[in-house]
């Protein structure tokens, strides 16, 4: 497959992981936002920001739909939302013959939807506030079609090495976006307790199990018995839960695994032993010995190997010089 | 002018359909429709205007929600478009379809001749057929092609020539186009959807199919691989994602199960092609480009090129490598030598040509000059480097300044222009609003030439849809229709 190939599909699957990701917390936050004081709403919405990694120019100025308004529908911001619906379908385009139109279609279908001339009225802040308009619903409809173009994907392509390269492309961006989101609850809910309103206590944790679907996955494993260390355990470490980082892990090294395969490396060392020391340390951590650490430099260390695995991939199968190729 | 219908039925959907000098695709004369019409015309008239509407927003959407759009170039917005596209077919009859495949065969035949000709011993030059100058000032003639050999002799492997119909009905040649001729997808996906959305009335015609150009052309382009290359890497060069063809390149590509790559996924090592892949580099033995020769290595050509790749042409001239079509074919499209073209056939086939030229006049012989200069408000002027209906004047529908602006113009570089008197082509019925009303309509049928020459019967039609307009290209508010070419 051509490393241009490659490159384009790993990005239009991550930024549309992106997309999803980002509606989705937002979705649950503007949910969860409505029970809630005015007077932690702040820290809410830094807490989301946080998770979204604080992109660029877009601060908390005291008012959730104008903060949502940026995050959804502000081009200028290149993490928004539709920023990245946009440029998952840039990438599409680029490799038009490499997907199948089924998946051309919905991604196509979806891109025209969202930047349709007439759904801007809908976007005012003024709207939102007074409830003449919702955001949910578009943010609904994103999540929706997402999840659809996962399903054609899934069923319509070959699942050869370019839908390995999809898959390494959102597994790698749930890892990190799982463990960023843990980080933050992480930094400020758990390690100050005192700072949850008498009562709150049940939909906070139930706002950080949704932000990745996973409260109805984890009431089937725990019940409903929302505990800290219980939902850490399940994000972080649950092998069967797709959201979680191991999950994600694992499916990033099975993926490459197959590529390599695919392509019959040897020269993937570097790679291999980068992911396989990540899986590894998932696969075989308890969650105890995982909190007796500190937590916060544990996840960070998370992300940091999962930029490491980005920079090897590059460098293996997309970026490589010449010199080199010829030799081998 | 007279009013086209011929009973009540029809009556109502052609109310605007007027009949002038032009030759008409529907019909012979007033109330007489050519017999191969009837049922097309019985059967849109038979249906409800909101019915008709109904399949053209289907056809609409199903061309945006594919993504068949085009970029029009020195727009900041709007970058993408649909290609218009009119619901009702053009339909050729066999006949008619037979004197167009054999002339076209007789006319590539002999271009790829003279292409043979004059980048090695130049006959047709030392006898005085061709003037030399006319060959050399022409823009497209490229030097480093001289005395190279390309497979099987074949220079221009994919052709699309158009065509127009004179008043009289006769087709004859507007123009070739032997570089990189565009427009085949919409050729293919206007009948996929024609297929679709006219099921009853398709099946009621002997249509000849033309879903199998893409193996085609596959197999063609096989034939034409180095020597010693049994399983020729196949792959088709493409400017990139900006380019306006860029749609055409994707599904060209994907038709045809070969890798669709840019420049920079293309390297050239001791004269050999490869490119770039997750596995390494693998070698490229033939490459369909749709990117124009000035573009395409930046070492042998254009030096600011980013569209190219370095080396590509000695590579080429290794004979490593193919390249379909050949560097240099332009020469043979140039507007200028395309008066000589009959002259041409008759030199290398000693036949007359089945289809003829568009009467032309060259400025740079001085009788036709003056007689130019005296006529532009008859004529229509072309310069010979532009192309998609830019740099035009239509002289009967011009203003006094841009005449003398041209007029000015040729003088100064007689080389640059041609001259044709203005002919209002054949015009088929539209569906305009909620009108059938005709409209001017040209042909581009493409050529294929790899082991043999094969026709696709069928083409593009292009549609000028602004009322009285001559201009099809889409650049200029162009459309297209379905072509039908009939069995029987």
């Amino acid at each position: 497959m051509l490393s241009r190939v490659a490159d384009s599909l790993y990005w239009m699957s991550r930024y549309l992981e992106r997309a999803e990701h980002t509606t989705r917390l937002l979705d649950v936050n503007l949910n969860l936002m409505l029970d809630e004081t005015a007077a932690s709403a702040e820290r809410r919405w830094q807490r989301v920001l946080q998770a979204l990694s604080k992109p660029k120019d877009v601060a908390w100025i005291g008012e959730p739909y104008s903060l949502t308004q940026a995050l959804t529908f502000d081009t200028e911001n290149k993490a928004s939302i539709l920023s990245c619906i946009i440029a998952a379908r840039e990438n599409a385009r680029q490799v038009r013959e490499q997907i199948s139109t089924e998946q051309w279609h919905r991604l196509n279908s979806l891109y025209l939807q969202v930047t349709r001339p007439d759904t801007q009225i809908e976007r005012r802040v003024e709207d939102f506030a007074k409830g003449t308009a919702s955001p949910g619903d578009f943010l609904q409809s994103v999540m929706e079609a997402v999840h659809q173009f996962q399903g054609v994907t899934d069923s319509t392509m070959n699942h050869g090495e370019g839908w390995q390269f999809i898959q390494v492309g959102r597994y790698i961006e749930r890892a990190s976006a799982t463990a960023l989101l843990l980080e933050a609850y992480h930094a400020d809910l758990w390690e100050h307790p005192e700072r949850i309103g008498e009562g709150y206590e049940y939909l906070d944790w139930m706002g950080l199990l949704r932000s990745a679907t996973a409260f109805e996955a984890y009431c089937k494993v725990y019940t409903a018995d929302l505990t800290p260390k219980h939902i850490f355990e399940f994000l972080l470490l649950n092998e069967e839960f797709p959201h979680s980082v191991r999950f994600s892990i694992d499916s990033v090294g099975n993926a490459l695994d197959k590529i390599q395969g695919d392509s019959g490396k040897s020269r993937a060392m570097s790679l291999q032993r980068l992911s396989g020391r990540l899986k590894a340390s998932l696969s075989y951590s308890g969650v105890d010995e995982v909190l007796n650490q500190d937590v916060v430099s544990y996840l960070e260390s998370i992300q940091a190997q999962c930029r490491a695995i980005h920079t090897n991939i590059y460098e293996l199968y997309v970026d490589y010089s010449i010199q080199t190729a010829l030799a081998g | 002018m007279h009013p086209a219908q011929s009973s009540d039925i029809e009556r109502a959907a052609l109310k605007n359909y007027l009949l002038d000098h032009a030759y008409d695709e529907m019909f012979s004369g007033p109330g007489n429709l050519h017999s191969h019409c009837q049922q097309l015309l019985e059967h849109f008239a038979s249906l409800p205007m909101e019915e008709l509407q109904r399949r053209k927003q289907a056809a609409d959407l199903s061309f945006l929600n594919q993504g068949i759009t085009f970029a029009v170039y020195g727009r900041d917005e709007g970058t993408e478009k649909i290609f218009p596209y009119d619901l009702v077919p053009r339909i050729i009859t066999a006949a008619e379809w037979e004197t167009v495949e054999i002339g076209l065969t007789q006319r590539i035949t002999a271009l790829n001749l003279f292409l043979k000709d004059i980048y090695n011993e130049g006959r047709i030059l030392a006898d005085g057929i061709v003037p030399r100058e006319m060959v050399y000032t022409c823009k497209h003639y490229r030097r480093q092609m001289a005395g190279l050999q390309v497979p099987r002799n074949v220079y221009v492997a994919v052709c699309g020539t158009d065509l127009i119909r004179l008043e009289s009905g006769e087709f004859v040649v507007l123009e070739d186009n032997l570089r990189v001729p565009s427009g085949v997808s919409y050729m293919l996906t206007n009948r996929r959807v024609m297929k679709r959305i006219f099921p009853e009335l398709f099946r009621n015609y002997n249509v000849r199919p033309i879903e199998q150009y893409t193996q085609i052309l596959l197999g063609s382009l096989r034939s034409l691989a180095p020597e010693g290359r049994p399983e020729p890497n196949i792959v088709l060069l493409s400017p990139g994602v900006f380019n306006s063809a860029y749609f055409e390149h994707a599904y060209l590509a994907r038709q045809m199960g070969i890798e669709l790559v840019e420049g920079r996924d293309l390297v050239t090592h001791d004269n050999i092609v490869y490119m770039r892949t997750t596995n390494g580099l693998r070698r490229v033995d033939v490459i369909y480009r749709r990117v124009d020769d000035d573009f395409i290595d930046p070492l042998a050509f254009r030096g600011d090129s980013v569209l190219g790749v370095a080396g590509l042409f000695n590579a080429y001239r290794a004979g490593n490598v193919t390249l379909a079509n050949a560097f240099g074919t332009g020469v043979a499209d140039d507007k200028a030598l395309y008066a000589y073209v009959p002259d041409i056939i008759k030199y290398y086939l000693s036949e007359d040509p089945v289809l003829n030229n568009v009467e032309t006049y060259l400025p740079t012989r001085p009788k036709e000059l003056q007689y130019v200069l005296q006529n532009l408000d008859k004529l229509v002027v072309k310069a010979v480097g532009e192309s998609g209906g830019y740099g035009m004047l239509i002289g009967p529908q011009s203003t006094k300044a841009q005449r003398e602006e041209f007029a000015l113009k040729i003088e100064a570089d007689p080389r640059n222009y041609i001259a044709q008197p203005t002919i209002s082509f054949s015009r088929a019925p539209c569906l305009i609003g909620d009108e059938l009303e005709p409209r001017h309509v040209d042909l581009r049928p493409y050529v294929l030439f790899g082991d043999k020459v094969t026709i696709v019967p069928g083409g593009l039609t292009r549609v000028a849809l602004k009322q009285g307009s001559l201009v099809v290209n889409s650049s200029q508010g162009g459309g297209s229709k379905d072509t039908w070419v009939l069995s029987q």
